[in-house]
């Protein structure tokens, strides 16, 4: 399962996603909005996607986890649209037959998704609103780095 | 005249259009960065760093869409 949505995350169908009878873990990771951002209060977040690319790269991303970590799988669902303080704004559910690879695996899911995934994030103060990129993303070498990375039939 | 289909995001529509999607015409051999640089002139403070895409696949800069394409301008994401 690798979507974007506009309404709230179904985290149990996320969980649902990666059910293995072989899986010893699976381990969840949300991200949530917070309400605070080197200082200043935020009050809400709103995020917006290229949807059709978003959940492609998603897709590459779980395909990228499952060759290098065999055996497990991965589900991603990313939220757009305006977000209330608390509330998850992406869920990724790993599962893998033992512990140590489901965190190194899920962490392995959101960097990759921080770095490259066509999502944007607006943060809403008191007094107006900014697009907040992630320290992570990844300009120019995007296009370097997906000549092997995120090509797909 | 062979056209793109160009699409943008989040600070990219504020600065063109709401809509975030236009057709555009054309000229024999340009790349992506050069249809980005026609649309998006740089401002005072230079032009926002972008990621290209073209059928949803990222590219370089130099890579020439053709006839059809649907190009996108990628600024620095924020997910997660």
């Amino acid at each position: 399962m690798f979507k974007v949505v506009s309404e709230v995350i179904d985290r149990d169908a996320v969980r649902q996603a990666v059910e293995d009878p072989a899986f010893g873990a699976v381990l969840i990771f949300e991200g949530v909005a917070r309400n605070n951002f080197e200082g200043r209060a935020v009050h809400a977040l709103e995020y917006e996607a290229f949807p059709e690319m978003a959940e492609a790269e998603m897709r590459a991303i779980g395909e990228e986890l499952a060759a290098r970590w065999p055996g497990s799988k991965c589900a991603i669902v990313h939220r757009t649209g305006r977000l209330v303080i608390g509330e998850p704004s992406v869920i990724i559910a790993v599962g893998t037959p033992h512990r140590a690879a489901a965190y190194e695996a899920n962490r392995f899911a959101i960097d990759e998704l921080k770095r490259r995934v066509p999502v944007w994030k607006k943060e809403v103060y008191d007094d107006g609103a900014t697009w907040k990129p992630n320290a992570e993303a990844d300009q120019g070498s995007v296009q370097a780095a997906t000549q092997t990375g995120t090509e797909r039939p | 005249m062979p056209t793109v289909r160009v699409r943008y995001f989040a600070m990219l529509r504020d600065i063109r259009s709401a809509e975030g999607e236009e057709d555009f015409e054309l000229p024999e051999g340009w790349s992506v960065a050069a249809i980005y640089a026609e649309l998006f002139p740089p401002g005072p403070e230079g032009a926002i760093p972008v990621g290209f895409a073209v059928n949803q696949i990222y590219v370089r800069g130099d890579h020439q869409p053709q006839d059809g394409d649907e190009v996108a301008f990628i600024p620095p994401v924020g997910g997660g």
